[in-house]
């Protein structure tokens, strides 16, 4: 297997979604090439760091005046 | 012996649909539960998108106003958390429409279409590497960095891998077929992870010598 078509695979092996077979071959790619290796352990981080990490927070006070006037307009019918 | 009934009955039903029947019969307090549930969600979801704060506070607002005026409309087929994304994406793209005085917004634009290439910046990450950062260094380099994607990869990202709806959900929401839902994520899950590699290195870089196959 090549390292692109390692990349091919990268997704479905970070989701959980490959067969046994392939995974059995992915793991054999990632053996011996520390390059796929330290893209699939770096990507998966991406992907907790943006899921564990808040970066557009919504203050509580204004979460509460977003939602009165929601909630206000919705019980006049909108 | 089961009867269909009692397995069909097996089948959780999402909590949401007893909050939207309850809605419907004009319970608003349900609404109310709701709103309160998926809050944060569109709001985030409409910032991405916008990258303005009073547009996405906006978003927010006309998406949940819409989404109880609408309520008829949606069929239950899809997720009622779903259907309100779908707002939120259209209401956030229309909002950044009307900034660029009526220019054409899709999540089409700036996406390249030449096939994704082995990365080439391969240094490996320090073990947990935000510690070296403080809360707000953190979020800024956070911010900064998945603002700099295209916005066709950025959506997907955030709908996929943040907000945590599944490739056909995403699809739907957005009206992408599963393999251009595949194909972005993975650009866009690669591209962050190269951009986030400028902050998160080690300072060993691995062999260089080692070719890419």
């Amino acid at each position: 297997m090549t390292c692109k078509e390692f990349l091919t695979h990268l997704d479905d092996l970070i989701d959980g979604s490959v067969n046994p077979e392939m995974r059995a071959e992915l793991q054999t790619h990632l053996g011996r090439c520390g390059h796929c290796e330290v893209i699939l352990n770096t990507t998966r981080k991406t992907i907790e760091i943006y899921r564990s990490h808040e970066i557009y927070d919504l203050p509580s006070g204004l979460r509460d005046r977003l939602h009165t006037a929601i909630m206000d307009r919705c019980k006049k019918g909108c | 012996m089961p009867t269909i009934q009692s397995i069909a009955g097996e089948l959780e039903p999402h909590p949401d649909v007893a909050l939207v029947a309850r809605v419907r019969e004009g319970d608003v307090s349900a609404y109310d539960l709701l709103v309160r549930k998926y809050e944060r969600q569109l709001f985030r979801i409409a910032q991405h998108i916008t990258q303005n704060r009073e547009d996405a506070e906006d978003v927010m607002q006309d998406a949940f106003l819409k989404a109880y005026e609408k309520l008829e409309q949606f069929q239950g087929n899809s997720k009622f958390y779903t259907w309100l994304v779908r707002i939120a994406v259209n209401e956030s793209l229309m909002r950044l429409r009307k900034r660029r005085t009526g220019k054409m917004v899709s999540i089409d634009e700036d996406i390249e279409t030449e096939e994704g290439s082995v990365p080439r910046d391969l240094a490996d990450w320090a073990p947990d590497p935000e510690q070296n950062y403080n809360q707000a260094e953190l979020a800024e380099i956070l911010r900064k960095t998945i603002q700099g994607l295209p916005q066709g990869f950025r959506i997907v990202f955030v709908l996929r891998d943040v907000e945590g709806l599944s490739t056909e959900e995403t699809a739907e929401t957005l009206g992408l077929s599963i393999p251009a839902v595949k194909s972005r994520l993975l650009r866009a899950r690669l591209q962050l992870r190269e951009r986030l590699s400028r902050y998160f290195r080690r300072n060993k870089v691995l062999n260089e010598s080692r070719s890419v196959k």
